[in-house]
């Protein structure tokens, strides 16, 4: 607990002594506001919701977040920091959780800064806060599966470039999972089951129901078990590549 | 104390460490020494926990590295190679993450914070961020984040690589200082450094251990140990005759300049008396006389180039 804690003060502090947190803000929010009101035609909808606001959420966190995730391990690998790291009392589990803990609870704080919206239709009219907190922490375990993925993907590499790319291209095939360009790659020749399968792991359709005001347990585990499966994989990956 | 069995580590087809069964004891400061591409660092980040080992085992003051890694690692402070750290982090706060991460708090910790510092000279870096630190300073804290939980065993690869002769100087002197209740290991590709802090030296080459000994013993395995160089204003050729018929004497080599040579004798011979006596005797007029004593490079070039020719 003690070392998960001292990596995790660690990791979140060096967000703002780079510029990294500050331009991953900017970029978050100024992003999240302009395409909210551009593309989601807030004001033109006529309803005092967030609807097109959360449904920019698992786009932005797409690329984003592996913007962010990318140093987390790729970095370490290659200024021999690992080395160091691992070689004190500490585990590779309990190493992989501090930095994942520190790079949400950095996006969970970008996100708390988007509440300026939250605010913008309360004062226009009145929308059901309900829904607007399902979908909050609905965002919020999606930020994760999606940060999982982008630690796992950068324990892989020791450029941060390449992690940044495959990063994001599975962030990507995750999110468009039940669409019809990922699925149409498998109704060919997998099985119907196979592509069921692989059509509830979409990102999509697991926040959409959140997003409208459902949060369902199964939802919220399906993203928790996302995360636990690719921190595990991303411990197993570190120690598999510690030799080279 | 370190303990190693046939620790040994392959990496797909080459083998890096090869069978490794040492033993150090407190107050023993061994130098690892080899050529680059030995094994030493893959063999200290076995010891350290880093690498698992292919076979055999490590442990540090009784905990074997593998089954109780923490108390190993506690047991331990480390230099990697090339002494990484957090660039974008200030060497005082990096200092305490260590701090943290081993579980030294309170007075403790700023007093063990406080002690590196002053150990290592950092007082005027220690809010400059480490990317922009020099070489030498680098290493430095590095070094303190080795020894700041004042550990009872210390494994320092390279510690004085990139650093000045002063500093060389100094971190010598603070081996030196912390060696008698401490295990160390270090390895270097720096001779003198073996003969200034070692008190034992192992050579390894191809992973394999070639030689396990004294500095002073390395040393007396050298053609040099008991060597004369003289330099004479007369014609040297003549003098070389003389010279190869001294009692004692077993070989003598011709340096490129052609006015000195080198006389070597046998054990126990006092060459340079011979040699001097002998010059008198012969009315030669000595510009120069030097014993050579031991010349360890010469050692360690025998030891590790042998057997790859063979």
């Amino acid at each position: 607990m003690r070392a998960i804690g001292a990596i995790f003060r660690r990791e979140l502090t060096g967000y703002f002594v780079t510029p990294v947190a500050y331009v991953f803000l900017v970029i978050f929010l100024a992003l999240m506001g302009a395409l909210t009101f551009y593309f989601g035609g807030f004001y033109e909808r006529g309803q005092a919701d967030l609807g097109p606001f959360f449904g920019l959420h698992p786009w932005l966190y797409a690329f984003l977040v592996p913007a962010l995730a990318m140093r987390l391990w790729a970095e370490e690998r290659d200024t021999g920091t690992i080395e160091l790291l691992l070689t004190l009392p500490v585990t590779t589990a309990q190493a992989v959780i501090g930095k994942f803990l520190a790079a949400w609870v950095f996006v969970l704080f970008a996100l708390v800064l988007t509440a300026p919206m939250w605010w913008t239709v309360n004062y226009l009219g009145e929308p059901d806060n309900g829904v607007i907190l399902a979908a909050y922490i609905g965002s919020a375990f999606m930020a994760g599966g999606f940060l999982a993925i982008g630690s796992f993907v950068s324990a892989l590499t020791r450029s941060q470039v390449v992690a940044f790319v495959i990063g994001f291209v599975l962030c990507f095939l995750f999110l468009m999972a039940g669409y019809p360009l990922v699925l149409d790659a498998f109704r060919g020749w997998a099985p119907q089951g196979v592509v069921d399968a692989i059509s509830a792991l979409s990102f999509q359709a697991h926040f959409e129901s959140i997003r409208r005001g459902v949060l369902e347990l199964r939802d919220l585990i399906y993203f928790f078990g996302l995360i636990v499966f690719f921190l595990f994989a991303n411990v197993t990956v570190i120690e598999m590549k510690k030799g080279e | 104390m370190i303990e190693t069995e046939h620790l040994t580590r392959r990496f797909d087809l080459f083998t890096a460490v090869d069978d490794l069964t040492l033993r150090v004891e407190p107050g023993e400061v061994l130098g690892f020494l080899g050529p680059n591409g030995a094994g030493k660092s893959t063999a200290m980040k076995m010891i350290s926990g880093f690498l698992a080992p292919s076979e055999g085992c490590a442990a540090v003051c009784g905990h074997d590295v593998v089954a109780e890694p923490h108390a190993a690692r506690l047991a331990l402070g480390y230099l990697p190679e090339g002494a990484p750290a957090y660039a974008e982090m200030v060497p005082h706060a990096f200092l305490r993450f260590i701090a943290d991460m081993r579980g030294l708090r309170g007075e403790h910790r700023r007093r063990r914070i406080d002690t590196v510092v002053e150990q290592l000279h950092l007082g005027p870096v220690l809010y400059q961020p480490i990317a922009t630190l020099s070489k030498g300073f680098k290493r430095r804290v590095g070094l303190a984040q080795a020894l700041l939980h004042d550990p009872p065993v210390l494994i320092l690869d390279e510690p004085t690589d990139g650093l000045d002769p002063n500093q060389k100087h100094e971190v010598r002197r603070l081996i030196n200082t912390i060696a008698p209740e401490k295990t160390i290991v270090v390895s270097t590709h720096i001779l003198e450094e073996v003969e200034s802090v070692c008190t034992r030296a192992v050579v390894i080459r191809s992973g394999r251990v070639v030689a396990d000994d004294t500095p002073a013993g390395l040393l007396a395995r050298s053609r040099y140990r008991n060597a004369v160089t003289v330099a004479i204003a007369e014609e040297i050729g003549n003098a070389i005759d003389v010279l190869k018929g001294l009692p004692g004497v077993t070989g003598i080599e011709r340096a490129a300049d052609g006015h000195s040579v080198t006389v070597f004798g046998e054990d126990g011979l006092d060459t340079a008396a011979r040699v001097r006596e002998c010059c008198q005797v012969q009315g030669w007029t000595v510009t120069a006389l030097r014993a050579e004593g031991g010349r360890l490079d010469d050692v360690f070039r025998d030891i590790t180039a042998s057997e790859t020719a063979a």
